[in-house]
């Protein structure tokens, strides 16, 4: 099966003033049709910048992105337009994300205008969209402004507009994280249900280990900029292999009132990350750094089938 | 109808922003209707008996007395209202226009667009309005054109700098990510979807230009540089002035256009004024 999309080695380094910070950096993953890849990872890992980076909001200063076979990376504007129509993001804020002065069908009908899709076509795809996100009937809705709805269902609308041009692939960058609990699960089957019967690939970023385990088969953890470890969502949670993913496994939070948990294996925050220099980025919070680790990166290599992981103490191991 | 409505909400819990307001609507009435509210013709010379009826003093007949060549100057007063809202407007108008557009381009393009816009606007601002004025009336034929031109010329800036600020923080939204997304160019993202949100803070601004062009359009006529065949508050103090009114003790000829330029220009303080906490919600506590 080809990949949907594919980003090669991917990185964005921004400069402010005489600071240079490279919040994403040699990123290579790839998305087929009808699967769905999680990114992990705390705040201000850079999974929304590759997420971004996907998209083409913000342009890769390292590396590329493939899609459907053609090279996008460094495309102009004008000539993103059919790419745009195939590859649409859901948003974390719904209550942001619409235009507050645009009714429902106008938010609806602006990109079938912009793709270029005919006038007479619109009313018919607009009630097709809206039957798939289950705002029935949509003549109750299409006329209303969005803060006259409620959060879970604007972001239903702001899902209809993602689904509306007919895309190949859905980037839900934490698509439910500004939702109440009741409302999250109707908006995590509908994002499937639409992934299953059109066959979509799909990429969710969430710092939400259990999320990513109920809709994605695949995962990546990305820590600094940096994928640590990728592996099939369930066996990555049941097993993980680098020291950061075991600590984020160890942090999900346990539905039990007396815990009786251990310590988590991490110590300091992400403030105390050395800046620059050569080495293992994540070593001055890994209850396993050896004298390697100050000197030299670990490669992100395979760990055994569909499994990749960044870190000296896979070497040699048995995998 | 909902904007009307919200419109005279704020109106009622804004003294200053509702009493600038009734001063616009008064003088707006009084343009429409100037023909119908003028008890003479305002060019008329007036005569009593077979002599010109110069500096009657205020009477039931002259509610505000005559000129020196015996015309009615309630009536001219009136009439001035129609000149006054006419330069007003335009200004206004091209004000808007002008700011509005470069906000919005230096705003959302950023990089040096910005630099150049803003560079331009203070350049713009650093320039002296009368002195502007005078010089390019010198130039030009004077007359109300040059004073529109001026006022749009020297008073954009201060709108491009309020939308450009606007700008700034809307572009940031996620909706205008979301149109990038679902295929809008720059051009329908600056007009379609973020120009709609700016267009009320531009039309408070526009309202400011009113005052300010109508006191240019005064400066200018009472300096002589006005196209003497309009009817204006500015050429009425001019006349006022070069027929020695004030030595005269006219003041009956003096007093009512002045008062009518100052409550013209207020009015726009006023309304911006009022217009602050709406704008500004973080100066409301202090």
């Amino acid at each position: 099966m080809s990949a949907v999309i594919e980003a090669r080695g991917l990185g964005k380094t921004f400069r402010t003033g005489r600071r240079t910070v490279h919040a994403v950096q040699d990123v290579s993953l790839a998305v087929s049709a009808g699967e769905a890849l999680g990114i992990v990872g705390e705040s201000g890992c850079g999974k929304t910048t590759t997420a971004r980076m996907l998209l083409r909001l913000e342009e890769p200063t390292a590396g590329q992105v493939i899609f459907e076979g053609e090279d996008i990376t460094h495309r102009r504007a004008a000539a993103l337009l059919p790419f745009r129509a195939r590859a649409q993001l859901v948003f974390q804020n719904p209550f942001d994300a619409l235009n507050p002065r645009f009714t429902i069908r106008r938010t609806l009908a602006e990109p079938l205008r912009n793709f270029g899709i005919p006038e007479a076509e619109h009313a018919a795809r607009i009630d097709a969209v809206m039957g798939r996100v289950r705002l029935t009937p949509a003549s109750a809705w299409l006329d209303r402004f969005p803060h006259e709805l409620s959060g879970g269902q604007l972001q239903r609308v702001v899902l209809a507009r993602a689904l509306i041009p007919g895309p190949r692939l859905i980037v839900a960058d934490e698509p439910v994280s500004m939702l109440d609990v009741s409302v999250r699960a109707g908006i995590l089957n509908l994002l499937r249900a639409a992934r299953d019967e059109l066959g979509l690939a799909a990429i969710y970023i969430s710092h939400d280990l259990a999320l990513i385990r109920y809709v994605c088969e695949r995962t990546v953890v990305m820590y600094l900029g940096r994928i640590v470890e990728e592996g099939p969502t369930a066996e990555l949670i049941s097993s993980p292999r680098h020291p950061y993913t075991r600590a984020l496994v160890a942090a999900v939070p346990v539905p039990r009132v007396d815990q009786d948990r251990a310590a988590l294996p991490i110590r300091g925050s992400l403030s105390d990350t050395p800046q620059g220099g050569t080495g293992c980025a994540f070593r001055d919070r890994c209850p396993h750094a050896m004298p390697r680790c100050e000197a030299e990166a670990p490669a992100l290599r395979e760990a055994g089938p569909a499994r990749r992981v960044a870190c000296h103490l896979e070497e040699g191991a048995p995998s | 109808m909902r904007a009307a409505r919200a419109a005279w909400r704020f109106l009622r819990s804004e003294p200053f922003a509702f009493v600038g307001a009734a001063i616009y609507a008064l003088i707006v009435v009084t343009a429409i209707f100037a023909d119908k509210l003028a008890p003479h013709d305002p060019r008329e010379i007036l005569r009593v008996g077979r002599r010109v009826a110069r500096y009657l003093p205020i009477s039931p007949e002259h509610w505000l007395g005559t000129t020196s060549s015996g015309r009615d100057v309630l009536s001219q007063l009136i009439w001035g209202t129609r000149s006054a809202l006419q330069v007003g407007l335009t200004a206004a108008i091209v004000v808007v226009a002008i700011g509005t557009l470069m906000g919005l381009l230096a705003g959302y393009l950023g990089g040096w667009v910005d630099k150049l816009i803003t560079r331009l606007a203070d350049i713009v601002l650093s320039m002296p309005f009368l002195p502007f004025m005078l010089v390019l009336a010198a130039l030009t034929t004077p007359g109300t054109t040059v004073v529109v031109a001026c006022v749009a010329l020297l008073l954009w800036p201060n709108t491009a700098r309020v939308i450009r600020s606007q700008v700034l923080s809307l572009r940031e939204r996620a909706w205008v990510e979301a149109a990038r997304v679902t295929g809008c160019s720059n051009t329908r993202i600056m007009f379609v979807h973020i120009l709609p949100q700016v267009l009320p803070l531009a039309a408070l601004y526009g309202s400011v230009a009113i005052g300010w062009a109508i006191l240019a359009e005064a400066s200018a006529s009472f300096l002589g540089f006005g196209d003497p065949d309009t009817i204006s508050w500015g050429v009425m103090l001019q006349e006022a002035y070069a027929n020695q009114a004030l030595g005269r003790g006219a003041w009956n000829w003096f007093t009512p256009p002045g008062l009518a330029i100052v409550s013209m220009v207020l009015a726009g303080f006023m309304i911006s004024r009022g217009s602050e906490k709406l704008l500004f919600p973080k100066l409301a506590d202090k």
